[in-house]
């Protein structure tokens, strides 16, 4: 049983007039066994979310908490967020030219299982993940990303979760640019995941689409940089008739009452 | 791992990178190998029809350091290769022997090695000096050794070509020239080790359809200085493989040419360097393409560690591409990465593009000089891949192109482990 804990969460980036503040006060809880879905609109700061839990470093954090389990994760460097149980499946993953995905694999699942997998064992899982993912085995030898359509990468960070077994896993906006036979797939490589394991899942979208296919427990309404409204998968009903401009009022209301 | 827009570097101090390219004004002439005190007096020529050549060192001025082509050139650690003051005081190496590493064997099968005499007509054959200290090298060592290839030799069986330096303090000029006759095809390692001080020319005489793979080598001792003259002559239908691995020496100065004998020549230059902290390794390339229909690739990777507060890096990336108006159909591209590990590197880069005829099938180049890639390294730890070993595995790929074109399974395992050991010294 585990817990993400994200607690008044402020994050700001660098920009050329100075700090920018993305994320104004962040509360997120989420367990084992659980899935939210977080939605909201383009810019709403939604990936600065997931990148600020991963610690990219091109994130500051000013305030507040993440917790995994009660552990400090803001303490932690990035790889050993990584370690600790925590996944990003990364809306734009990167290309590493002339690294293998088998040796990429492999070197990821070394590391966060703390000991080399013992290679033919290795080779069948990976070649079985692949392969539930509609993944050809050619991919094995390619680098890392490179040339990979944006299927190709959804699909292979789906392929990492599934492999390196995560306590918690963020996926943003791991159904954009699948077309419906992809997002089918997509879905069931993760929906499988959850099925053989307790993983807590933080889905980010930005349409409602992906949740026929992945059924969330708790949907949050993301709006300038925090939560503006929480409930139900009902809740995702409702965003999909009259979209965001309930909450957009909402939370430039918030806004005001906030200390400058 | 680099982009192109970040090949103008970022500012004064910063590390550089300079992109050529297009046709070449004469003020800014890069392409040219033209010492301006012998053509001074030919401005309307094209600037590759001024490059001259010669066998007579007396031909070339003394080069002062302003000149295009040796103005990244630290001509005071030449210790007097380029002005005549440094006198031969040792011996060159030279062994052949067939295999590679361990399997090596000195049972040569047909393949011959002759040491002979400055007068010997075959030499000159792969191409004629272009700078001073080639000039200087080529009529001031006392031998020439000859390599020669009759037959298609099996992959499986490389030759290694070990061209060993005088010694420390010594100094020495030395000629070295590969053969491959008429459809003979051979894998060679071509290893440059130990110290001193050497100027060299090297000689690729490839016939028509022969096949030559080389990987030359040159992992110098500390001290070590070698300033190297490459001439590459293709014959009609040849194939040239050369892969140009520099990891060792004080100051290494390599300028391969490439002469197209005939229609049908097929290169691919490549090229991996790593430099450290006081260490200057610079290569000058032009491909010539005098003659229609010949294909030419270019791929050098480089990257650069100068440890805080020390000497820094430098390293020089000059690519030339001649198409000459007679060089119809011919198919080029050259590219130049280099990779700054630390802040205290510098990486020249210029690639210059000269096209004189359109009827070809492409032209191009690119140039791109960068740090690590971020993105990259927090992608790789994202997944819970330790720093450390997250750089390593960016280097690696980073070279991996090049390495993968090392046919020689030995060798490619000693280059990877030299990298390694590269990398660990400065605890990247
Ligand atoms: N480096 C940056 N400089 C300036 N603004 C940035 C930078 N990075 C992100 N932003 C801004 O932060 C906001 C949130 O971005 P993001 O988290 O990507 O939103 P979402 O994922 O919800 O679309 C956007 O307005 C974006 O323009
Ligand atoms: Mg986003």
């Amino acid at each position: 049983m585990s817990t993400l804990e994200i607690r008044d969460l402020h994050v700001e980036v660098e920009t050329e007039s100075g700090p920018k503040e993305i994320l104004r006060g962040v509360d997120l809880t989420v367990n084992s066994n659980e899935t939210h879905a977080i939605m909201g609109p383009n810019g709403s700061g939604k990936s600065t979310l997931a990148y600020s839990i991963a610690g990219h470093p091109k994130y500051t954090v000013t305030q507040g908490q993440v917790l995994l389990d009660g552990e400090d994760v803001l303490a932690m460097a990035v790889d050993e967020r990584a370690r600790a149980g925590l996944f990003l499946a990364m809306q734009y993953p990167v290309e590493v030219p002339g690294v293998s995905m088998s040796n990429f694999l492999r070197s990821a699942a070394t590391a966060t299982r703390g000991e080399a997998p013992k290679v033919r064992h290795w080779v069948k899982e990976v070649k079985g993940a692949m392969s539930d993912l509609d993944i050809d085995p050619a991919f094995a030898e390619r680098s890392v990303n490179e040339g990979f359509s944006g299927g190709e990468k959804k699909r292979h960070e789906v392929l990492q979760m599934s492999l390196l077994k995560p306590k918690i896993a963020v996926l943003d906006e791991t159904d954009s640019g699948l077309d419906v036979d992809a997002l089918r797939v997509v879905s069931k490589g993760v929906n499988d995941y959850k099925q053989s394991s307790d993983v807590g899942v933080l889905l980010i979208t930005h349409y409602t689409r992906i949740l026929r296919y992945i059924a969330p427990d708790r949907v949050h309404v993301f709006v300038n940089g925090r939560v503006a409204a929480s409930g139900g998968p009902e809740l995702a009903d409702e965003l999909e008739e009259n979209g965001y401009e309930r909450f957009l009022g909402a939370s430039s209301a918030t806004k005001e009452e906030q200390p400058a | 791992m680099t982009r192109a827009s970040e090949a103008t570097g970022q500012g004064p101090d910063q590390p550089v990178a300079q992109v050529g390219g297009g046709i070449i004004d004469a003020t800014d002439s890069p392409v040219l190998d033209v010492d301006p005190g012998i053509n001074a007096t030919s401005p309307k020529l094209a600037p590759w029809e001024l490059r001259f050549t010669s066998y007579d060192v007396e031909a070339f001025e003394v080069p002062r350091g302003r000149e295009e082509q040796w103005r990244f050139t630290p001509l005071r650690r030449l210790r007097g290769l380029h002005d005549g003051s440094a006198t031969a005081t040792g011996r060159i190496g030279v062994s052949v022997v067939s295999g590679f590493g361990d399997a090596a064997s000195s049972d040569l099968g047909g393949v011959r090695h002759e040491t002979v005499g400055r007068d010997d007509p075959r030499l000159g054959d792969g191409g004629i000096p272009a700078d001073r200290v080639a000039a200087q090298a080529w009529s001031a060592a006392p031998e020439a050794h000859v390599v020669t290839v009759d037959e298609a030799r099996s992959e499986d069986e490389p030759l290694t070509v070990t061209v060993t330096g005088p010694g420390e303090g010594q100094s020495v000029y030395a000629h070295v020239q590969l053969r491959l006759e008429r459809h003979a095809e051979a894998v060679v390692v071509l290893d440059h080790r130990g110290s001193g001080t050497v100027a060299a020319n090297t000689e690729f005489v490839v016939a028509d359809g022969a096949k030559l793979t080389v990987v030359e080598v040159h992992d110098w001792a500390d001290d070590a200085v070698y300033v190297g003259a490459q001439h590459l002559s293709v014959g009609r239908d040849a194939t040239i493989r050369h892969t140009s691995v520099t990891l060792g020496g004080d100051l290494v100065r390599l300028s391969p040419v490439v002469n197209y004998r005939a229609p049908g020549g097929d290169v691919e230059l490549d090229g991996l360097y790593f430099a450290d902290g006081g260490q200057h390794f610079e290569q000058r390339l032009l491909v010539d393409h005098s003659v229609p229909n010949c294909r030419s690739r270019v791929t050098y990777k480089g990257a650069l560690q100068g440890a805080e507060g020390g000497t820094a890096a430098h390293t020089v990336w000059v690519g030339d591409v001649l198409i000459r108006k007679a060089a119809e159909g011919t198919d080029t591209y050259e590219l130049n990465r280099n990779l700054l590990l630390t802040d205290n590197a510098r990486a020249d880069s210029v690639p210059n593009l000269e096209i004189e005829t359109g009827e070809i099938v492409g032209a191009g180049h690119a140039s791109a000089t960068g740090r690590f890639d971020d993105e990259q390294l927090f992608y790789l730890m994202a997944r819970g891949i330790p720093e450390a070993q997250a750089r390593r595995l960016v280097v690696r790929g980073f070279f991996g192109e090049v390495i993968q074109k090392v046919r020689v399974p030995a060798l490619r395992d000693r280059l990877e482990a030299a990298i390694e050991a590269e990398l660990e010294a400065v605890g990247v």
